[in-house]
């Protein structure tokens, strides 16, 4: 005889999981007690939304699923946050939750929540356990569908009779579960792609549009190389970072509200975008009706839904990307640059309109992540929190690689940047870990200086210090006449702070100490924390306002002035 | 903006009903009449949702739906020839007499049958179209309708092309 726990336990074993993240209650008190001696990591965070968070760190380190652990009631809901920006950002997640046992369910027992009704949205897909027979079998689905398809979090909510309910070997259910209605295509359409290639060869102004569905679907390579066969200029979401090297000549870096000039031009002017595994968020397109009027459109998705949702593609291709661009390759009859002109053009924008920088002798926060990125060579790690510390980072971090880049988003969580480096770092302890915050987002799960303590967990902390919520602010100088309402924040002690917790750090006040400050943090055997005073009113040039063509950015000629709007 | 007949068959589990209607009302459709029940496969459960909203929107839903793990599959059956039937139950006051007959002369021609008899009430059962149920309703108002209850639109496809599955 075995208990649901124990069950619950091995289930996870066979799966594959070698660590999880939570944060114990009374519901889960028969799982901890089996973490006791099982051959498991078990990370204790200090809030559940971190344990959340680390977990998606994990899984977009590593491209395998993360696990997060919390008690019912305030427990399960502390996950809510971090399960939706899983989701939004299509990241493998499960997360498992202790419920009430099944006769209290529905009568606001103590600590009682209805998780999976409050997930039911946020979710892939979610389970309530009621027979402790049925855990193997729901393991075994949810990390199924969490890992497949387009991925996403799957939530298992398990009542606390079901975790101490004993059930003989033989009884418990196993095999393969009966998943009738799921069926992810994986395969695109032959006919569907011999279309696409048609459409390239004939392009003369062609772009591709790389989300994070490239990333997720592990396509890099292959777009990389379609890329170069046919000389195909490349622009990614911020999603889709490292998919192309930086230094890459065909790269654009980002498009969208705070792409490169030369990306949101070349889409504008393009007569063919190819767009794989994005989803044409309003963040990237501007205007709708304005985005690439000129261009036909390939849209490569494992996601029918995605299909037509927001632009009604000329060839639609549902499909994983990996084998749809495989097989793209493999027809493709033609080869060889198709539009040089076009190249050429692209190359006199990208040279007329950089990101710029300004060496002032102040402390810009681009400056610091261009250094960072030096010293690194462009490896490591880096996680970002949400704000204008996000942008700076995506914009100046010279991304080589796929999974190097963690980052909110779809749903833009401040807070996420430093649990999930945490994660992250557990997936990858050999790399260079760095996450890059706001004062703002820092202290929204700050008390995780504690689990870093703990473990050692040697992530370099890079706080870009304007003592504003610095996007927010920014939109309030654009478009609320300055009127700075209740975005500034005093400041704060950092390093005091973070010795508190028994982790070192340091206040850098100017320009001379960026370099010294920064290699300090990355030879440092352990986490470290540096504190960067930078410019206060520096804003993230250039920017499409809300609702704009992405063709009319603002900012264009003094991306560090700050107001010259 | 018109009206969609969907056809969803879903695993018949708990919790795929909120699952299946939470989408619509995500997306703040009003869902115009919704009925549930299981159907020729056992463990499957076939849902006829009836629901007002342009072609893109629907067929978004539709998509949606389909990520859904529990929904097998789905049919729009607006455009296709299709037998559709609600049924009501029909609570209305009859006092014995010229009023009861009137009233039982009325179920008569819309072939309703009388399904209880109380002192001063008559419960009818009627089944048909919308319409048909709304004729009937128009008629009975005048002698004072207490209860009418009905259980939403389901649909078929005619003929062999069934929505059933074919795997
Ligand atoms: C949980 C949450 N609350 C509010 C916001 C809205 N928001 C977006 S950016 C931002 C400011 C971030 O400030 P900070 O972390 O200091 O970073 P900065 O922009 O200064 O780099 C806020 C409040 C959000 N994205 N997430």
């Amino acid at each position: 005889m075995k208990t649901g726990a124990a069950i619950l336990i091995e289930s996870l074993k066979e799966e594959g999981v070698e660590i999880i993240f939570g944060y114990p209650g009374g519901a889960v008190l028969p799982i901890y007690d089996e973490l006791y001696d099982a051959e498991l990591t078990h990370i204790l965070v200090r809030h559940e939304q971190a344990a959340v968070h680390a977990a998606d760190g994990y899984a977009r380190a590593s491209g395998r699923v993360g696990v997060c652990l919390s008690t019912s009631g305030p427990g399960a809901c502390n996950l809510i946050s971090g399960i939706a920006t899983a989701n939004m950002d299509s990241v493998p997640i499960v997360a498992l939750t202790g419920q009430v046992p099944t006769g209290m369910l529905g009568n606001d027992a103590f600590q009682e929540s209805d998780i999976t009704g409050i997930t039911l949205p946020i979710t892939k897909h979610n389970y309530l356990v009621k027979d402790a027979r049925d855990i193997k079998m729901t393991v075994k689905a949810a990390f199924y569908i969490a890992g497949t398809g387009r991925n996403g979090p799957v939530l298992i909510d398990l009542p606390k009779d079901v975790l101490t309910a004993k059930v003989a070997a033989e009884e418990v259910l196993s095999g393969e579960p009966e998943l009738r209605g799921y069926k992810p295509t994986l395969k695109g359409h032959s006919k569907q792609i011999k279309k696409a290639l048609e459409l390239i060869y004939n392009a003369k102004k062609p772009v591709i549009y790389a989300g994070g569905g490239v990333i997720a679907a592990g396509a890099s390579e292959e777009m990389v190389r379609l890329a170069e066969l046919f000389c195909l200029p490349v622009t990614t979401t911020l999603m889709g970072l490292g998919a192309i090297p930086a230094v890459h000549p065909l790269n654009l870096g980002m498009l969208g509200m705070h792409g490169t000039e030369y990306a949101n031009y070349a889409v504008s002017e393009s007569d063919l975008l190819i767009a794989i595994g994005a989803r044409f968020d309003d963040r990237v397109t501007g205007k709708l009706s304005h985005f690439a009027t000129h261009a036909k459109i390939i849209h490569i998705d494992i996601d029918p839904a995605e299909i037509g949702k927001n632009v009604n593609p000329d060839v639609p291709i549902v499909g994983d990307a990996k084998s749809v661009l495989a097989d793209m390759i493999c027809l493709a009859e033609k080869k060889g640059c198709i539009s040089e002109p076009w190249l050429e053009q692209v190359k006199l924008w990208r040279k007329n309109h950089p990101l710029r920088v300004v060496n002032d002798g102040k402390v810009h926060p681009q400056n610091i992540i261009r250094k960072l990125s030096e010293l690194l060579d462009g490896g490591g790690i880096i996680v970002s929190e949400v704000g204008q510390n996000q942008m700076w980072t995506a914009q100046h971090y010279g991304f080589k690689k796929p999974r190097q880049w963690i980052s909110s988003g779809g749903l833009g969580t401040m807070g996420y940047g430093f649990p999930a480096a945490i994660g992250a770092w557990f997936a990858k302890p050999d790399e260079t870990v760095v996450v890059i915050a706001g004062d703002g987002s820092f202290q929204m799960n700050i008390q995780e200086l504690a689990t870093v303590a703990q473990y050692k967990v040697p992530v370099k902390i890079v706080i870009l210090n304007n003592m504003y919520l610095g996007m927010v602010r920014q939109w309030q100088e654009l478009f609320y006449d300055r009127r700075y309402s209740y975005t500034e924040l005093p400041s704060v002690d950092f390093v005091g702070i973070a010795k508190a917790y028994g982790i070192q750090g340091m206040r850098v006040d100017s320009v001379d100490q960026i370099d010294e400050a920064l290699r300090t943090a990355l030879d440092y055997d352990g986490p470290y924390l540096l504190d960067f005073q930078i410019e206060r009113g520096e804003n993230v040039y250039p920017m499409v306002p809300a609702g704009a063509a992405i063709s009319e950015m603002i900012g264009k000629h003094n991306h560090n002035g700050g107001s010259d709007t | 903006m018109k009206q969609h007949i969907i056809s969803v068959l879903v695993e018949n589990k708990a919790g795929v009903l909120a699952r299946v209607a939470g989408l619509f009302s995500r997306r703040g459709f009003n869902i115009e009449s919704l009925a549930v029940g299981t159907c020729e496969t056992p463990g499957m459960s076939r849902i006829t949702i009836v629901v007002i909203g342009d072609d893109m929107h629907i067929e978004q839903v539709k998509k949606q739906l389909n990520k859904l793990i529990d929904v097998i599959k789905i049919t729009d059956i607006t455009e296709k020839e299709h037998v559709e039937r609600e049924l009501a139950m029909i609570k209305v006051h009859a006092e014995p007499g010229s009023q009861r007959s009137e009233v039982m002369q009325i179920a008569g021609i819309f072939r309703a049958k009388i399904i209880d008899v109380g002192a001063q009430t008559l419960v009818l059962e009627i089944t048909g179209d919308s319409e048909k149920i709304f004729a009937m309703e128009s008629l009975l108002r005048p002698y004072g309708v207490l209860e009418l209850v009905r259980t939403g639109r389901v649909a078929l496809q005619r003929g062999s092309s069934g929505s059933a599955l074919r795997q």
